[in-house]
């Protein structure tokens, strides 16, 4: 299991290589990324994302291992980025193992749902003309949690 | 303790985290002392249902005692992914 929360940009290519790698007697990996989208349609220059040092890297290997509770898993891996994005930079990635995809699939679903609103992450989009917006939390995602 | 504010809630009060000493019972007790000290405060609590707290870097709700925590933290729901 797998945290890490930091500024720097990561290679998803080479982490999911890495993490396909490690995951001794997985036969099934997915992994998911989260990218930066431009939610107002070519006006959004910068997505800052601002968190809680320390309560989020708690937050993050809570819901992790509340992940492997629930699902036998070979091994998780959660990336999330704080900072200055741009739009179509990579925010985030999380990959599961397991031996099989369901359980792989259904905890990847899992660690995203609660990740979104249960770890301590807020975005703001910064527009071309300055004006700036914190992205409201939206209610489905946290009705998404009721399916768990 | 220490108080912190994040996102919109920290740029409303002004600073990202102060000492506060006080005799506040409950997270509702210490949020009435904050709104009382002047409009920014007031501002940023108006609304709570708009708001989550942490204790000690666990959610908590708004009823829970403040004995033996040492960090309070008020923020807006959270958007993380």
């Amino acid at each position: 299991m797998q945290v890490r929360v930091q500024d720097t940009p990561f290679d998803f290519g080479a982490e999911a290589n890495r993490f396909a790698a490690g995951a001794g007697g997985a036969g099934a990996v997915v992994t998911f990324t989260g990218v930066v989208r431009d939610a107002a349609a070519g006006a959004m220059t910068v997505m800052e994302i601002e968190h809680y040092p320390g309560m989020t890297e708690k937050a993050l290997q809570q819901i992790a291992a509340q992940a492997c509770a629930r699902w036998e898993l070979t091994d998780t891996l959660v990336i999330h980025r704080y900072g200055r994005l741009q739009p179509g930079d990579q925010i985030m990635m999380v990959a599961t193992a397991a031996r099989h995809r369901v359980a792989a699939f259904e905890a990847a679903e899992y660690l995203m749902d609660y990740l979104k609103s249960r770890a301590p992450f807020w975005k703001k989009e910064i527009l071309a003309d300055g004006a700036a917006d914190w992205v409201a939390a939206k209610e489905a995602d946290e009705d998404a949690l009721t399916r768990w | 303790m220490d108080v912190l504010y994040f996102a919109w809630v920290r740029e409303r009060i002004g600073l990202p985290k102060e000492r506060v000493e006080t005799t506040a019972v409950t997270v509702a007790e210490l949020i009435e002392e904050l709104v009382a000290r002047d409009d920014r405060y007031a501002a940023a609590f108006a609304d709570l249902s708009a708001l989550r707290v942490a204790l000690d870097q666990e959610l908590a709700e708004f009823d829970a005692p403040l004995l033996g925590v040492r960090e309070v933290a008020f923020f807006p729901p959270m958007t993380g992914g």
